[in-house]
């Protein structure tokens, strides 16, 4: 009785859990006692440059592991210490900074390796799912990785981590180096996925991008969760950008 | 500093111009200013064995053939070497080992199956006799390449230093182990063990020259088949690399580990496949040069030396790098021995390998990375 009744509450389940986690690279710490929980929902993690926004990333997905204490629970899994592309199959999406395509692969290869069988939780991407999410991927097939604008990269980054079929996707900066129009459209596009049921966990410097996606809001400071604020309060109030977020050159 | 360097010019307009001027100089020396030897001995800078292409075409296509066909034997070594380094980024300093001990498992299991060596008649090798020497050899070093990347390499991910020494160690223990243990089976009278010089026969059949209908010319059949093997092993890699699954994982792989990783491939499998089919090339290539040549103790050496500088001259890691680095190579080697002055006993043939070694310095002063490296 008491197991039907935690199957139908999927929402209540934290779906990612960080405790504590500290990470250092040698000597120098990067990560301090970072905490939050995330249910299947999307959230947004804010910050500027060399805050620990990427380090968090790499020690949830497991690469280039920074030397880590603490705990990060994925669904009920211990994330700490395991092998990277078994994080990727519990379900874990990456969608790191800067794309990181495959400079020797075309369109279509990226997703063939990348794509794996129905996830738990019964989505299932495939390619050709993929190509209608965008279809100018689809006329780009047989391109290289490195002959696509910056926007289908972007799109490839997303798809390669969509067939996948991750439960979460931790998306790193995607809004970096892109023009207005196609951040709208990205935008767009991580809406139609949230509704799927896919939960996101977005890092941003573009508070824009992150205000319009997620309710929640963390900031990062000095490798720390500094905050948790909404997106409304966030945007309303110059005094806290200025203050977390350096708006201000000088801000320190 | 970097002002400095470049203030001297070390890729400025002059370097290029001389070195330019040297290449087109050795083309135009084989091409006409070279001349046959005096009939009454001595000569000059322009004194070579046969003289130019205009003066001996036949020696000049011969020499092409020879160094294409040498060219087919290094690509098999060398790309076996450029895998493992591409992917893995180990510099498998193990490789002429590998190769070493692969040519004398191939001896002897053609030993074995044809009988006695001594009195063999070429001629009578069937190709049975020389396929399953070859295919036992590539089985034995291709799992014992797995063996030393599992136990001795794995826990040393990503320390450079370590896994060079680790491997330079497993060369020098192989190559003892070699000369201890190898030749078994020699001709009555001769040395056991010791690792003295042996021949794996070809199948007979290729025991015979093949007229080409080119300018006169009769080639080697075995020597062609040597060009073929080597172009059969660059097609089956391209084909797997390019057109199947693994081959695309195994080139994202090359491009970015972590990523590959974080997309849920364990790149671990992938790793270990690679070795296990870099090794065997090795010993691929061992069973062709020891039925072209002789296996005996040094080759590892020498061949661990062609294989770095074929894949330093093409780029570490690219498949088309390995063919043109071992075409380059090849032609370069063949060319310089057929060609080099020989004004009497002291000069120069002798030196035609220092010329590959000036063909590197040559594509290493212009293209640090190789002709089809990419940039660290």
């Amino acid at each position: 009785m008491s197991e039907a009744a935690a199957a139908t509450e999927p929402q209540a389940a934290a779906l990612l859990e960080v405790t504590g986690l500290s990470a250092y690279y040698g000597s120098a710490q990067a990560l301090e006692d970072v905490t939050f929980t995330m249910g299947r929902e999307s959230i947004a993690i804010v910050g500027r440059n060399g805050m620990g926004k990427t380090t968090l990333c790499n020690a949830i997905i497991g690469i280039s592991p920074p030397r880590a204490e603490g705990s990060i629970r994925f669904d009920g899994e211990e994330l700490v210490g395991m092998p990277s592309h078994r994080i990727a199959r519990l379900g874990v999406g990456y969608v790191p900074q800067g794309r990181r395509l495959f400079p020797s692969l075309t369109v279509d290869q990226h997703l063939k390796i990348a794509a794996r069988g129905a996830s738990a939780n019964g989505s299932s991407w495939t390619r050709e799912r993929v190509y209608e999410l965008f279809p100018r991927l689809a006329e780009r097939k047989g391109n290289g990785g490195a002959e696509l604008s910056g926007g289908e990269q972007q799109m490839l980054a997303i798809g390669r981590a969509l067939v996948t079929n991750p439960r979460i996707l931790v998306m790193d900066e995607p809004s970096e180096g892109l023009a207005p129009a196609v951040i709208e459209g990205l935008i767009e596009t991580f809406k139609h996925l949230e509704e799927e049921g896919l939960a996101i966990l977005l890092i941003e410097q573009n508070l824009g991008v992150a205000t319009a996606l997620a309710e929640r809001q963390l900031v990062m400071i000095g490798g720390g969760i500094a905050a948790e604020t909404t997106a409304s309060a966030l945007a309303d109030d110059p005094e806290l950008q200025r203050r977390y977020l350096g708006v201000e050159p000088l801000a320190h | 500093m970097a002002e400095r360097i470049r203030a001297w010019g070390v890729v400025g307009t002059v370097p290029r111009a001389l070195a330019a001027g040297l290449v087109v100089f050795a083309i135009l020396y084989v091409l006409v200013i070279a001349d046959p030897p005096d009939e009454f001995g001595g000569g000059n800078w322009r004194t070579t064995n046969t003289g130019s292409a205009l003066d001996d075409p036949s020696t000049f296509l011969t020499t092409v053939l020879d160094g294409l066909t040498f060219a087919g034997l290094l690509f098999i070594v060398a790309s076996g070497f450029s895998l493992i380094f591409g992917l893995m980024r180990v510099v498998n300093m193990a490789h002429g080992a590998f190769y070493l001990l692969g040519g004398y498992i191939a001896y002897e299991i053609q030993q074995r199956m044809t009988g006695s060596g001594f009195g063999l008649n070429p001629t009578e090798v069937n190709t049975l006799e020389w396929v399953v020497p070859w295919l036992v050899a590539m089985v034995c070093i291709g799992v014992f390449g797995l063996a030393v990347q599992q136990l001795l390499l794995r826990w040393n991910q990503g320390q450079d230093l370590r896994q060079a020494l680790i491997t330079i160690a497993v060369s020098v223990i192989v190559a003892d182990q070699v000369i201890a243990h190898f030749p078994r089976t020699v001709p009555a009278g001769t040395q056991q063990f010791g690792g003295n010089a042996v021949s794996i026969s070809w199948p007979g059949w290729t025991n015979r020259l093949v007229d080409l209908h080119v300018g006169g010319v009769t080639y080697s059949l075995s020597r062609l088949v040597m060009l073929a093997l080597g172009a059969a092993v660059g097609l089956a890699l391209f084909l797997w690399l390019h057109k199947t699954k693994t081959g695309m994982v195994i080139r994202a792989g090359v491009d970015d580990r972590q990523m590959t990783a974080a997309i849920g491939i364990n790149i671990q499998t992938t790793f270990a496949l690679a070795f296990l089919v870099g090794s065997a090339l090795a010993a691929f290539g061992a069973t062709v040069g020891g039925s072209q040549a002789s296996i005996a103790q040094g080759r590892d050496g020498e061949w661990l030396l062609f294989s770095l500088v074929v894949v330093i001259i093409g780029g570490m890691g690219s498949l088309a790098g390995a063919a043109v680095g071992s075409v380059l190579y090849g032609l370069v080697f063949a060319f310089a021995v057929a060609y080099l002055p020989t004004t009497g006993n002291e000069c120069c043939t002798q030196y035609s390998v220092v010329l590959t070694f000036a063909l590197m310095a040559l594509v290493l002063a212009f293209r640090p990375q190789g002709l089809f490296g990419r940039a660290a």
